[in-house]
């Protein structure tokens, strides 16, 4: 069985790789591309870990067969912060001590920056909602709530 | 008692050390890393919970191209050793048959035979093409069926220990063990009120997001290393030394950072088969368990049947206790029966009880460690009972807790004498915290329960390294699961009086660090955390001989104060002097400075939290929903608050989880049936209020700086505050987990049902 070649665009770069027809999209980005900021919880789109964002869009990688990345752009966890420079949501989640082990981590990141994309200006009940498909079994979500909704208010007028 | 000591760093919220790796994606968990040349491995997994292995035949599978190695029972010979840990012992020959079967499967998932091949892919299919001839037998799936006459025996060598009589016959009692005090009987007599109940909860799963994973290679000279996701790798390195048959001082452990553990993280289930698999192969070979093999094959914590029988006077004065709890082990013995007994009356002081604790085997995964093991479920059934003395005896449950309540002085129901302990002070912070008082809202109900744990002590090392400029490195050989590298690094920074951001706090592998036990038992920032500012002093008292040196006057005549060496007045040319001054010239002066300090910490100090939970119930659904939830806890002295919050947060919320929906479900012929997040459902952040905490700080003093383990006591109240909410939103007494909505629905129903006349 030959490999599929797949050209994509990861993080605002040029990226391509191999990968069988069966091949999940977390999978081609962790071992392909060596992308392992995205994790795998259960690899059944029920803990989002593996939160990217497709065409803008919030998927789970490990729903997204590989070869469906091909001429599309994907973000993952590895494209929030642009040079030295951490997303504001990366900034909160460090002062708001919003993480414990930090394996679900990069997946409410991911998540939360769809939210913010869509909507800048959340309630606490939105974005509990919204970061409903991702779970964290440390924290209780309070401090990612409070993270949250502070880069939401913090990001208000600041074009990120 | 001297003052309290005034802190620079300690209760302060510095951002973690390790925090950038894990807002980045930069961090590296089990399941990250590659070596080159790297094999995949897969387990094949029995499908029966119990059944005599006929035969295994593994020639199709080593014949596909792409196989390099596989391994049965058969490559892992049995082991009688033992590992300590802290003061108890690990049975490797439990362990080394639950990591592969050798004569019997015991639940269904029990590993027997495995793959490395050159893909994922290969190593599946080849895992498909063994034939494995089962004898079934029937599966031992509950207490009742465990410990009936008839019932079928999972060891024919096991007998009860500690049984008063008839012990030496076969059983499935592993254990039983008692704990009284006092006259039973005329306590009883003496009651004016006597409550008793009978509980029962199910199979819980810790639900760390990251699964298990490692990578192992071993050289044709048996010398191996081990990159694992682990709370405990120098356990790991001990256990698989034993079981693989490899010589531990020729086994290296390198802990990956860990994604959740609770507990479930300590004993090893891939990293033997991994090793056994690449000393076959001669090249590295990895392993990742998928979620459902987490669920089916991984430890849980026990279900449990406990009957509970509480004694009081009109005045609330508790005259007399009774307890029996039988623990589900899982497939081997080992559940924490004994620890739920011993905690089970820790908060009250009662002149008389009885209480005994069965360990008992059954047809499902064996048990490991969760978060306060055996405590939640205890308190879950006194504190309903409590609960329900309450509102008979029309007593405000907490000062109806606050009458009875341990204090320092007061016999432990296990034995030791208290210390200072926070009891009634986490009692007090909650009765007069606005929480306890605010009006309710229709279909709402509110609980309160109280949690007890006593957090470990055990082994720790750690050094502490002064650098040319002035910073400081430390090392500890404990994983940082929620930021005990920040609260090491503040207790160094404390010691030699530099800024925290200038003290580099890293974990160290089974060769870069000494001996440590488990990150565990809520001993981490307790034990590791004593040996970690006992190292500081050590390269701090250091930095004051040098200082002398310098200034050619005794060492006794040096100051220490605000991180400078200050000398004795009459000393010409002399002045104070930075640690950043005095590393410059440690070339100079002796050479580099090295703290280090190794401990063994015999006792911790027990800790107890009270939460407040506000419940909603929907009557037409049985749906509730947690609206307001309040955690009060001693902590002895926060060292880095916000995660403290966290701990007392994120520990609610899973003994929330636990309350409400979470729980094996296994069919009839044993087959775990909900073995994934979408069945098995732990809380969500829309399931969830925000979690509001308050830090009560009565000083342990066992260690410097007053702190006492934060980690477990928090999930051992939620079970019972969540139900006894329940009890006052219905006015139903529910006495099983979880109490799901169509539980719950069934029993609104039946009591409001109107009876048919016939």
């Amino acid at each position: 069985m030959s490999k599929l070649h797949i050209e994509t665009t990861v993080n605002r770069e040029p990226a391509e790789f191999l990968c069988d027809p069966h091949e999940t999209l977390l999978s081609a980005l962790r071992n392909g591309l060596g992308l392992t900021g995205t994790k795998e919880g259960c690899a059944t789109g029920d803990c989002g870990a593996c939160s990217v964002l497709l065409d803008g869009r919030l998927v789970p990688a490990c729903l997204v067969l590989a070869p469906e990345a091909h001429g599309r752009t994907i973000t993952t966890i590895e494209g929030l912060s642009r040079g030295d420079a951490l997303h504001p949501l990366q900034q909160k989640f460090l002062e708001h001590a919003a993480l414990q082990c930090g394996i679900c981590t990069p997946g409410f990141l991911v998540a939360a920056k769809a939210l913010l994309d869509a909507n800048p200006n959340p309630s606490e009940a939105e974005t509990r909602f919204w970061l409903a498909g991702n779970l964290c079994r440390c924290t209780g979500y309070d401090k990612i709530i409070r993270a949250v909704l502070d880069a939401a208010s913090d990001m208000k007028g600041s074009a990120v | 008692m001297t003052a309290p000591r005034e802190f620079t760093y300690v209760g302060t919220r510095p951002i973690r050390h390790d925090g950038v790796d894990k807002v980045t994606g930069r961090a590296s968990y089990g399941a990250d890393m590659t070596w080159p040349g790297m094999l995949h491995g897969f387990v094949l997994r029995s499908p029966h919970a119990h059944a005599r292995i006929v035969s295994i035949d593994t020639s199709a599978a080593e014949a596909m191209p792409g196989v390099q190695a596989v391994i049965t029972g058969r490559d892992l010979p049995e082991t009688t050793a033992k590992i300590a840990l802290g003061e108890a012992a690990i049975d490797l020959r439990d362990i080394g048959d639950n990591v592969i079967a050798r004569t019997k499967v015991l639940y269904h998932g029990h590993a027997v035979a495995a793959v490395a091949a050159t893909t994922l892919d290969i190593a599946r299919r080849a895992a498909e093409t063994i034939a494995v001839v089962y004898d079934v037998l029937e599966p031992v799936m509950s207490i009742d069926r465990a410990i009936a006459a008839d019932a079928p025996i999972l060891h024919p060598a096991m007998r009860t220990k500690g049984a008063a009589a008839g012990a030496g016959e076969p059983s499935n009692v592993a254990s039983r063990m008692e704990l009284k005090r006092g006259d039973l009987d005329a306590g009883f007599a003496d009651a004016d009120l006597v409550v008793e109940r009978e509980f029962r909860t199910p199979m819980v799963h810790q639900g760390y997001i990251e699964p298990h994973a490692c990578i192992a290679r071993c050289g044709e000279d048996g010398r191996a290393v081990v990159w694992c996701t682990t709370q405990g790798p120098f356990v790991v390195r001990d256990a698989c030394a034993a079981i693989t048959g490899l010589d531990p001082a020729h086994v290296k452990v390198i802990p990956s950072e860990i994604g959740g553990g609770f507990g479930g993280k300590i004993v090893v289930y891939l990293e033997p088969l991994a090793l056994a698999l690449s000393r076959k192969a001669q090249r590295p070979v990895k392993m990742v368990m998928g979620r459902d093999d987490v669920f089916r094959a991984t430890g849980p914590t026990s279900g449990s049947k406990i009957r509970v029988k509480l004694g009081a006077k009109r005045d609330g004065t508790f005259v007399a206790a009774s307890a029996s709890l039988w623990y589900e082990a899982g497939a081997y013995s080992g559940s924490p029966a004994g620890a739920g007994a011993m905690c089970a009356l820790a908060p009250y002081r009662i002149a008389n009880f009885f209480i005994e604790a069965y360990d008992v085997v059954v047809n499902k995964p064996k048990v490991a460690a969760y978060r306060a093991p055996g405590s939640p479920i205890a308190a879950f059934a006194i504190e309903s009972v409590v609960d329900e003395i309450a509102r008979e005896l029309k007593i405000d449950p907490i000062e109806l807790r606050f009458k009875n309540a341990s204090e320092e002085g007061d016999r432990a129901p296990y034995g030791p004498k208290y210390g200072p302990i926070g009891l009634k002070a986490v009692l007090d912070a909650a009765r007069n915290h606005p929480h306890w008082r605010a009006p309710l809202g229709a279909n709402h109900g509110r609980g309160i329960a109280v949690g007890f744990w006593f957090n470990a002590g055990m082994n720790s090392s750690a050094t502490v390294t002064v650098n040319a400029d002035g910073s400081a490195a430390v090392v500890t050989g404990n994983p940082d699961i929620g930021g005990t590298r920040a609260a090491q690094a503040i207790m160094v920074a404390e010691e030699l009086g530099i800024p925290v951001d200038r003290v580099r706090s890293n974990v160290g592998d089974t060769d870069g660090s000494g001996y440590t036990d488990v990150t565990g038992g809520s001993r981490v920032c307790y034990a590791t955390g004593m040996a970690v500012i006992r190292a500081a002093e050590d390269a701090r008292e250091q930095l004051r001989a040098r200082a002398a040196t310098i200034w050619n006057v005794s060492k006794d005549a040096v100051e220490w104060t605000d991180g400078r060496a200050i000398p004795p007045p009459a000393t010409e040319k002399a002045s104070a002097m930075t640690v950043a001054e005095l590393a410059a010239k440690m070339t100079h002066t002796g050479g580099p400075i090295v703290g280090r300090a190794s401990l063994y910490a015999p006792m911790a100090g027990p800790a107890f939290g009270a939460h407040i939970c506000d419940l909603d119930v929907d009557r037409e659904t049985g749906c509730s929903r947690v609206v307001r939830y309040t955690v009060f806890q001693d902590v002895g002295r926060a060292v880095h608050p916000s995660y403290v919050e966290g701990q007392m947060q994120g520990g609610a919320a899973q003994g929330i989880g636990w309350a409400l929906n979470e729980g094996y479900v296994y069919s009839a012929d044993g087959v775990m049936e909900n073995a994934g997040f979408l069945d098995y459902r732990m809380p969500v952040a829309s399931d969830l209020p925000m979690i509001d905490t308050v830090i009560v700080e009565v000083a342990n003093p066992l260690h410097p700086y007053g702190v006492r383990g934060v980690g477990e006591v928090p999930i051992a109240p939620p079970l019972a505050a969540v139900a006894n909410a329940m009890r006052d939103a219905t006015g139903i007494r529910f006495t099983e987990l979880p109490l799901s909505p169509p539980r719950v629905l069934e029993a609104i129903e039946a009591a409001t049902a109107i009876p048919v006349q016939v």
